[in-house]
């Protein structure tokens, strides 16, 4: 039996009925990682850390490049990282270790999770599996291709702009960006901590409610996480969304939608029509700004955390042969040339332009602004909705190198993603269809702030009701 | 290296900003973040952070008086717990990842003559 190319509570049940164990689940992941992954390109290291099989959810697992496993190697897939070995187990890590998860290995991401494409890691592209010349996303092109190619049962992911839920739809999975401060953020290595937030990335949506159900509550060690209850998840897995309402803002069927995303993106909307829900037209007048807003709101925060990455402590540590002015100033600046890769060089530069003297009220602070007015229009919106739809990208998978040398042109591939984080709501991609060529596109909703639940139930009634994600990739 | 903040040459149009952005304040903003630069790299970051500054210019065209700022999605305050010793990395635990460790503190080069 190919139990790599089955969903987690597939495999739960079979572990329950005595028909597979744990340990095989594993085996047969292990083997398929060796068969595809050469192509794929997935996996940046395979764990050291050994099984044992005995919990509740012995489910393999695949994990970004940016969460902190103890004794591990993690490097944010940058130079500046090498050789650190964290010391310490994210929270998250702590809860899927704990629930019995069973880790495969590390995967790839865009530097530091600045990118859209997985080129900027500094060991080279990962490769979409429904198309190996295409980009998988990013930044969590990894998690997502990993999960797509059956190369993991499910992964954990970081969303800062989009980071989940575009390689979500690229790879034509599903990927859940949770409510700002619903999971912890201890021992992920911040990027904008005002907008980073860890998600799932699993087979199809009964998957992502099981995984919200480990990776979910309040941590001390995280001052923003938020200490209201956390719910079974896997109960609002109902197929009925009679009477909810489903906004589209108009704003986001503008200009640059790739026509075939729009029909997959109608199609979607006439089945849940067709399935009760109510239909209507909103606007969030703000969203066209929103990518202007993030990119000084995250640059910014980017600079400031960033900043800690000096060689003085950990990582990489560059000095110049010769003495020239100041040995400490010195091996920063030779130290950060070296070990930060260009889109991570053009990120701090644009942040500290951002908040330097002079421009601050010009950029960050204006930009801070402007995110009053998105998060105010999408106060106004849930008032009279109870899910926002929009595409999840403006286009299906693009070849890799197609964007890379124009950062403008890729930033613009989060255009929908990006207002969730300004927002701090939650939102998830699923799978609603493919292009011609066979590439997947995906369909993003929105709910206020803690209402996962409103979510998963609508994505689960669309996902019980068509067979997208049944697809698999030929590899 | 010359620090010169006044590099940036705002031209008000139509209340829009149109930055260009030099060498020079490639050179000013590397430094600001201690990063070095190559020479031959200077002018393909002008342009990238040229483009880039001004796409987010259009937010100029925005009113905001009166606006507060949002810092954070969700509104987080100071934090506070009960001041009780509990268990957390060790000394050399936390040195355990140090390029280079002396008499049980991270070690740095040379910094006062």
């Amino acid at each position: 039996m190919n139990l790599h190319s089955l969903t987690a509570h597939a495999l739960l049940d079979l572990f329950k009925s005595g028909k597979a164990s744990g340990q095989e689940a594993y085996q047969d992941v292990l083997g398929r990682i060796k068969e595809v992954d050469p192509k794929v390109k997935a996996y940046v290291r395979m764990s050291s850390h050994k099984p044992d099989y005995s919990g509740e959810f012995p489910i393999p697992i695949a994990l970004k490049d940016n969460l902190c496993i103890k004794g591990e190697e993690i490097t944010c897939a940058s130079r500046i990282l090498k050789g650190f070995h964290s010391p310490y187990d994210a929270t998250v890590v702590e809860k899927v270790k704990t629930s019995g998860g069973t880790i495969l290995g590390i995967v790839n991401m865009d530097e530091f999770a600045f990118g859209s494409s997985c080129e900027t890691s500094c060991y080279g592209p990962t490769f979409n599996p429904w198309n190996l010349q295409c980009v998988p996303g990013g930044s969590s092109g990894g998690s997502a291709a990993a999960v797509a190619a059956d190369e993991a049962i499910w992964a954990l992911g970081s969303d800062t702009g989009g980071s989940i839920r575009q390689p979500a739809s690229f790879c034509g999975i599903v990927g859940l960006k949770p409510t700002y401060g619903r999971v912890s953020r201890y021992g992920l290595i911040a990027f904008a901590s005002s907008l980073d937030q860890i998600g799932p990335l699993t087979k199809d949506v009964r998957d992502c409610a099981l995984l919200m159900n480990i990776i979910s509550g309040h941590d001390e060690r995280d001052s923003t996480s938020v200490n209201t209850p956390v719910p079974d998840y896997t109960k609002a897995l109902i197929n009925d969304v009679r009477g909810l309402k489903i906004g589209i803002s108009k704003e986001a069927f503008g200009e640059g939608l790739d026509t075939e995303v729009r029909r997959s993106v109608q199609d979607a909307l006439d089945l849940l029509k067709k399935l009760g829900a109510v239909i209507k037209e909103v606007s969030l007048p703000h969203t066209p700004y929103a990518v202007a807003t993030y990119y000084i709101v995250a640059t910014a925060e980017a600079s400031s955390n960033l900043a800690r990455f000096d060689g003085v402590r950990y990582g990489l540590r560059r000095q110049p042969a010769l003495l020239r002015k100041n040995a400490l100033v010195d091996m920063y600046e030779e130290t950060r040339a070296a070990g930060f890769g260009d889109e991570a060089k053009r990120r701090i530069m644009l942040g500290t332009y951002a908040l330097s003297s002079g421009y601050y009220d010009a950029y960050y602070l204006r930009g801070q602004k402007v995110r009053t007015l998105i998060k105010n229009d999408l106060d106004e919106v849930f008032k009279g909705c109870d899910v926002i739809v929009t595409p999840t990208s403006p286009t299906v998978a693009f070849k890799v190198g197609e964007k890379i040398s124009d950062p403008l042109s890729m930033y613009l591939s989060d255009i929908y993603t990006i207002t969730a984080n300004l927002g701090g709501i939650p939102s998830i991609s699923i799978p609603c269809g493919f292009s011609k060529s066979g590439l997947p596109i995906g369909l993003q909703l929105m709910a206020k702030a803690f209402n996962e639940e409103t979510l998963l139930r609508v994505s689960y009634t669309y996902e019980q009701n068509t067979e997208w994600h049944t697809r698999k990739p030929k590899l | 290296m010359l620090l010169n903040k006044a590099l940036f040459f705002p031209v008000f149009d139509d209340n829009i900003l149109f930055m260009s952005v030099s060498r020079e304040d490639v050179r000013y903003i590397a430094a600001l973040a201690r990063m070095d630069v190559p020479e031959d790299k200077l002018d393909g970051f002008a342009k990238n952070l040229a483009d880039i500054v001004h796409y987010v210019e259009q937010l100029q065209k925005l009113d905001v008086e009166g606006v507060k700022p949002t810092s954070h999605a969700v509104p987080v305050g100071n934090v506070l717990r009960p001041d009780v010793v509990k268990p957390s990395l060790t000394h050399s635990q936390a040195l355990s990842v140090a390029i280079e460790a002396k008499d049980g503190c991270f070690k740095v080069p040379l910094v006062i003559e």
